[in-house]
């Protein structure tokens, strides 16, 4: 009866799922580049639409909320418990200013009539729509992610708190750290590809 | 009583296998990281043309080899994962390269 953790096990089966999100949004960026090639004045059009410096804001508050986590499995390697907490509290934070972020900046979009099936897209410049078609559904599943890596930080914090996770044992809090790392690197992409390129 | 020393063994497993990074080696990462936006941000005012968009994506996948070695500790992993790793994203290049390939030259 003796519980025998398979560490590398619970790890290749958590980088195999990072694969798929990988391909997954693989798959949005040849559209973009696909559509990109053949709208690329339009496509300029649109990123100049985009609020540069929230993006920046964004890009810095994952990159500092990466950092942290990855600490935040440092320190419970160490025992040291309330480093652990306090840095899972400080990513969720800084998720927290991402959605915010976001909100506001997609807010403003809606407000000046750019949104799917608005009538400045419908009746626009066809590149400028599928810009922002791309724009809302790539950056809303990344939104989405960043939602979903924020619940599995919580539970591990949770876990941390009931002593579930600890220093022998912390292959949930790992595995979240990755996910939440996984969200980060695609922001990395998204952020020039969006924001800055054009 | 036969377990104490399975539950040991577990443990000493598990330390030859995590390599624990300090924070002062995640800080250094995380000051690359935000330099690096920082230069992919002034590099985007410059205008380059059609040199703006390798410029960015070099500086990108630059930071995403940072994240991916020190942060998801790549770095540190067996054989298994990297070689998976390299090969989702070798599949990833012929993905986007083909398809690109296709749309560019058609």
């Amino acid at each position: 009866m003796s519980a025998r953790i398979d560490e590398t096990g619970i790890k290749i089966g958590m980088w195999l799922f990072l694969y798929s999100e990988i391909i997954l949004f693989g798959g949005l960026f040849v559209l973009y580049a696909a559509y990109f090639h053949r709208y690329p004045e339009q496509f300029a059009v649109g990123g100049k639409e985009l609020n540069r410096i929230i993006g920046s804001i964004n890009t810095v508050v994952l990159l500092v909320s990466s950092f942290a986590v990855a600490a935040s499995i440092t320190a419970i390697q160490r025992d040291a418990r309330k480093h652990t907490i306090g840095l899972l509290l400080f990513s969720l934070c800084c998720g927290c200013i991402f959605l915010v972020n976001k909100y506001f900046e997609w807010g403003a979009k809606i407000h000046h009539d750019i949104f799917p099936n608005s009538d400045t897209l419908v009746n626009g410049e066809p590149g400028v729509n599928i810009f922002f078609g791309l724009y809302y559904v790539i950056t809303g599943l990344h939104g989405l992610h960043v939602i979903i890596g924020m619940i599995l930080l919580s539970i591990s914090l949770v876990l941390v708190l009931m002593g579930k996770v600890n220093k022998s044992r912390f292959a949930m809090l790992d595995n979240s750290g990755l996910y939440w790392h996984l969200v980060d690197l695609i922001w990395i992409f998204v952020f020039p590809l969006f924001y800055l390129v054009l | 009583m036969k377990n104490v020393p399975l539950r040991k063994n577990v443990m000493t497993d598990h330390e030859d296998t995590h390599h624990v990074l300090s924070y002062g080696q995640l800080g250094a990462v995380l000051a690359v990281l935000l330099t690096l936006t920082g230069i992919t941000v002034g590099v985007s005012y410059v205008h380059l043309g059609f040199f703006n968009v390798p410029v960015a994506l070099a500086i990108a996948c630059t930071k995403v080899t940072f994240v991916l070695l020190f942060f998801m500790h790549l770095k540190y992993e067996g054989p298994i994962i990297v070689i998976s790793f390299l090969s989702t994203v070798a599949f990833l290049m012929i993905m986007i390269g083909f398809t690109f390939w296709d749309v560019a030259f058609r």
